[in-house]
């Protein structure tokens, strides 16, 4: 059991949260979608495991580097 | 004419629409989000208008402060510019009962245009090549009949979208359980509405655009725009004349795009952008509004298409404006830079620590920021248009090459390189351009 940290590439707003605290997810699935200069950019999973937390919420702007969830593998 | 134009928009459109303001002795208002406070766009603006906030929603999409703020600056007429609430009917209304004239086609118009289906039934019932596909497809069933009947590949796409986006491909019947599933999910997502319709799927088409000006009675083309050179869906190259066709067969096209917009009544700047693909054209859609590539048109014939949507808008007929007379007397191209990391296809927000376009002979940038300006991340990736023209395809090419590289920009990622790479590309120098060019680059 580990806690994997999910960074966002971009800077941008969040424009969707795709799970939710709890949900099991497989590698490669989308926690959520950032939006940046008019592109929607899909956050994934690294692993497979469970949301063990989400950071932002739909508008919050993020760097790019931050943490936006963390998910137990 | 208007007295005052309100510019509903930013960047490089909004100060487009300024030069065309003074151009036909007109004031204008430019409108800007807080964070576009230092905006070149607002330079040369008779006045300009605060729109608080920073999102789109809070700002340039926010219909009711929009209007509230063209009242208080007491402008007769709005431009939307492209993008935006720009093909917005519900908006276009909202302004004409204001009492502020809408600068675009009747929101009736826009309506039609905005629906897939209703366009390309609008556009076959006048007599444009429309390629096989369907009308809406209500369930699997629907589908699986329409894409027989269309023939395999197929591509689901959205009835309410537009611009490449939400599509999906289908190569045959056992793929078409899932992607009804997919491209309804996409296009709820995206448009907010499931409804979606087939067409029949080209591999590699070229994408040729007409532009059409009308004035609600008769309509004039002016010539076409070949803009395969894409990526996601967005253009990256446009280019007139476009090269490697019959002119026969472009100009019969470019004549019934016009008919067909003549018989609508349709008044303002219209595109009606087609593929083709094995020696046909083939309908796609119509922007009724100006395209963001228009430059290259003016550069090639020297009219004023801005200019000429202000006079249509205050009630002068086409008769007045010299369409007629226009004529191609350059080739031109045009590069669309970007601020993204083009290995990473990322998008890149910073602060143009150094933005200084070239001032050279048969070359025109429009640009939409100013060094020192922050590129934010709320709006779209547009740095500049690079436009060359000249008496040749192969001067235009060349004058582009030269003023990209002129280009000095630093403190975001920017496609310059990749826009260099395409223009020096042994199949974009002998004109064989198709939407697969930039895959195919070494």
């Amino acid at each position: 059991m580990a806690l994997v940290e999910v960074e966002s590439e971009v800077t941008g707003t969040v424009w969707k949260v795709e799970t939710a605290v709890g949900d099991v997810v497989e590698e490669g699935d989308v926690l959520l979608i950032l939006e940046s200069m008019k592109m929607e950019i899909p956050v994934e999973s690294p692993v497979s495991g469970t949301v063990a937390d989400l950071l932002v919420q739909p508008e919050d702007p993020v760097r790019e580097d931050q943490v936006l969830a963390l998910v137990e593998a | 004419m208007f007295k005052r134009v309100f510019i509903a928009n930013r960047g490089a459109v909004a100060a487009r629409i300024v030069r065309a303001c003074e151009a036909v002795g007109a004031e204008s208002v430019a409108a800007h989000s807080d964070i576009d406070a230092e905006a070149p766009h607002l330079e040369a603006a008779t006045a300009t208008a605060r729109l608080p906030g920073y999102l789109p929603q809070d700002t340039y999409l926010n219909a009711a402060a929009i209007i509230a703020a063209a009242q208080a600056h007491r402008a007769d007429a709005l431009h939307p510019g492209y993008g935006f609430l720009s093909e917005n009917a519900a908006f276009a209304r909202a302004v004409a009962a204001a009492g502020i004239c809408f600068i675009g086609p009747d929101p009736r118009h826009i309506e039609t245009m905005g629906n897939k289906t209703h366009a390309r039934a609008a556009m076959r019932e006048r007599g444009f090549p429309v390629g096989a596909g369907s009308d809406v497809v209500a369930d699997a069933a629907a589908l699986t009949e329409a894409a027989r009947a269309t023939g395999f590949p197929v591509l689901l796409k959205p009835a309410n979208g537009g611009g490449g986006i939400g599509m999906t491909v289908a190569r045959d019947e056992s793929e078409l359980p899932l992607a009804f599933k997919t491209a309804t999910a996409l296009a709820e997502r995206a448009f907010g509405d499931r409804a979606i319709y087939v067409e029949k799927y080209l591999y590699r088409p070229r994408h040729i655009e007409f532009q059409v000006l009308g004035d609600g009675v008769a309509a004039a083309s002016l010539f076409e725009r070949e803009c395969s050179v894409q990526r996601r869906h967005q253009k990256l190259i446009e280019e007139t004349p476009a090269p490697n066709l019959a002119r026969a067969d472009v100009d019969a096209v470019a004549a019934q795009a016009a008919r067909a917009l003549a018989d609508i009544g349709y008044a303002g700047l219209g595109t009606v952008e087609t593929l083709f693909a094995d020696g046909a054209f083939g309908f796609l859609e119509t922007n009724a509004r100006l395209q963001v590539e228009h430059g290259v048109t003016e550069a090639a014939t020297g009219f004023d298409l801005v200019a000429a949507q202000l006079r249509i808008a205050a009630g002068e007929p086409l008769s007045d404006l010299g369409v007629a007379a226009a004529e191609r007397h350059q080739f031109a191209v045009e590069a669309r830079v970007y601020a993204e990391d083009s290995a990473r296809m990322l998008p890149s927000p910073g602060r143009l620590q150094a933005f200084r376009p070239p001032a050279l002979t048969g070359v025109r940038v429009d640009v939409a920021y100013r060094e020192g300006q922050f590129v934010t991340p709320y709006y779209d990736p547009l740095l500049a248009k690079v436009i060359g023209s000249g008496a040749t395809r192969e001067q235009a090419i060349g004058r582009t090459l030269v003023a990209l590289k002129a280009f000095a920009i630093e403190g975001v990622a920017h496609n310059g390189e990749l826009l260099r790479r395409v223009l020096a590309s042994e199949p974009f120098i002998a004109g064989q351009v198709h939407t697969g060019l930039l895959d195919d680059l070494p």
